[in-house]
């Protein structure tokens, strides 16, 4: 039951939103509170558990997917603004079983993770970046494009190595 | 947050209707103000009312001698459109140092402008450049439409469209960032216009962003850096929190709008 300002007390449900979208390559729908935050929706409905919610208010990147195509932060979009539209999220980066995209598999190379926490959002980062701004990307850059992403484990050393790495390997593969 | 019911009209003119039918409707558009604070319960709109499918407000095209960016068009398409790069290489620049690049993936020009926090970046540019707002209802000077703390002109069933810039000859921004939220902290922002120049702070002031006379006219007389030696900016009405002291923000104008003038020669 929902408390609302307006009348303090349990109410009924009203606004329920039916949604539409591509996930990872798979039409999904649901019928959800408009309230539902996309990081929700692909967490809690679609049991899309790799994406992460770190501090809630933007800042960290654990929570990066791609919509449409480009990163954006889910636990500051609304579902229901992602209806009729494309996502992707870490676990659509290559398929169940299959090898890894090469930057997953450059963070693994050069250990770019300790508990992995931020590391979904690093990668869906990451990807986006060489999508923006090619496969030679300098340690500088690739700094200043991590603006949006922290990480309280590594010092970001081994992340900016493996971002560089994943960058060069990307130019190489077909995954995109 | 709190319940709300979801619109999505198609075209302004619904928009605008749907804003008039529900008074306490909130428009959205890239939702990276609004989201936070609904999840903060800072505000509980009833209605929210999505502009980001409405076609055709993203574009940016000069027209005659102005830079036309429509309302909708993210911070992202703005710092790297190469007619932006072209006529107006200090706003791409400002507009790529918005938060970060994921929310420069949603972030919109009509957003930041309609929200006028006083530490946006947007505001400083289009006070600098003496830019024209259009709306579904008017047009509108910077001077008409920043009015103070998070408020505008804006009327309550009134819509950005639109933010014609003139060029300027020379300009620059030079944006010293709050050390956690990445905000400005101050951001100076120097225009050589063909009718003079302009010097706009945003981040330091508690009313929203600024312009500085003095040094305007320090300038005009010579647009060096040296031509704003031992000019300061009095301290009073500047804010002063944890991050730095009125005098603080003050002396940081004096520092950053030679850094701008700098900025601005130094440009091919």
């Amino acid at each position: 039951m929902t408390a609302s300002p307006r009348n303090g007390t349990r109410t009924k449900r009203v606004h329920m939103a039916k949604i539409s979208m591509i996930v990872n390559g798979n039409p999904v729908t649901g019928n959800i509170d408009p309230r539902t935050l996309l990081v929700q929706f692909l967490r809690e409905n679609l049991r899309l558990t790799g994406t992460h919610v770190g501090c809630d208010t933007s800042q960290c990147g654990a929570c990066v997917v791609h919509l449409d195509g480009k990163a954006v932060k889910s636990c500051t979009t609304l579902a229901v603004m992602a209806d009729g539209h494309e996502v992707k999220t870490i676990e659509g980066l290559a398929a169940d079983g299959a090898p890894l995209h090469p930057m997953q598999e450059a963070f693994r190379e050069h250990h770019g993770l300790q508990c992995g926490f931020c590391t979904p959002g690093m990668i869906m980062t990451a990807v986006d970046l060489v999508h923006r701004k090619g496969h030679d990307l300098s340690d500088h850059l690739i700094r200043e494009e991590l603006e949006g992403n922290l990480c309280r484990c590594t010092g970001y050393q081994n992340i900016v190595a493996s971002i560089a790495a994943g960058a060069k390997a990307m130019a190489k593969s077909d995954l995109a | 947050m709190y319940e709300f019911k979801y619109h999505r009209p198609s075209t302004v003119r619904q928009a605008a209707n749907l804003l008039i039918k529900n008074e306490d409707a909130k428009l959205i558009a890239g939702g990276h103000t609004l989201v936070p604070v609904m999840k903060q319960r800072l505000a509980a709109p009833p209605h929210i009312i999505d502009l980001s499918h409405i076609e055709g407000v993203d574009g940016i095209e000069m027209k005659g001698r102005s830079l036309a960016i429509g309302a909708l068009a993210k911070h992202a398409a703005v710092a790297s459109s190469p007619i932006v790069g072209e006529a107006i290489p200090a706003l791409a620049e400002l507009a790529g140092l918005i938060g970060d690049p994921a929310v420069r993936h949603k972030g919109t020009i009509g957003g930041s402008l309609a929200n006028n926090d006083p530490t946006a970046d947007y505001p400083a540019a289009v006070m600098a450049l003496g830019a024209t707002i259009t709306t579904n209802k008017r047009k509108l000077k910077p001077e008409e439409f920043f009015q103070g703390l998070f408020t505008t002109a804006l009327e309550a069933d009134e819509i950005i469209t639109k933010v014609s810039f003139p060029v300027p000859k020379k300009a620059a921004y030079i944006k010293f960032r709050n050390q956690a939220s990445r905000y400005a902290l101050v951001g100076v922002f120097v225009a050589r216009l063909p009718s003079g120049v302009r010097v706009t702070v945003t981040g330091a002031g508690s009313d929203g962003v600024f312009r500085v006379e003095e040094f305007e006219a320090a300038l005009q007389k010579r647009f060096s850096p040296k031509a704003l030696d031992g000019l300061t900016v009095p301290a009073e009405g500047l804010n002063s929190d944890l991050h730095g002291s009125a005098e603080y923000r003050a002396h940081l104008i004096g520092v950053l709008a030679k850094r701008a003038v700098e900025a601005a020669n130094n440009r091919a």
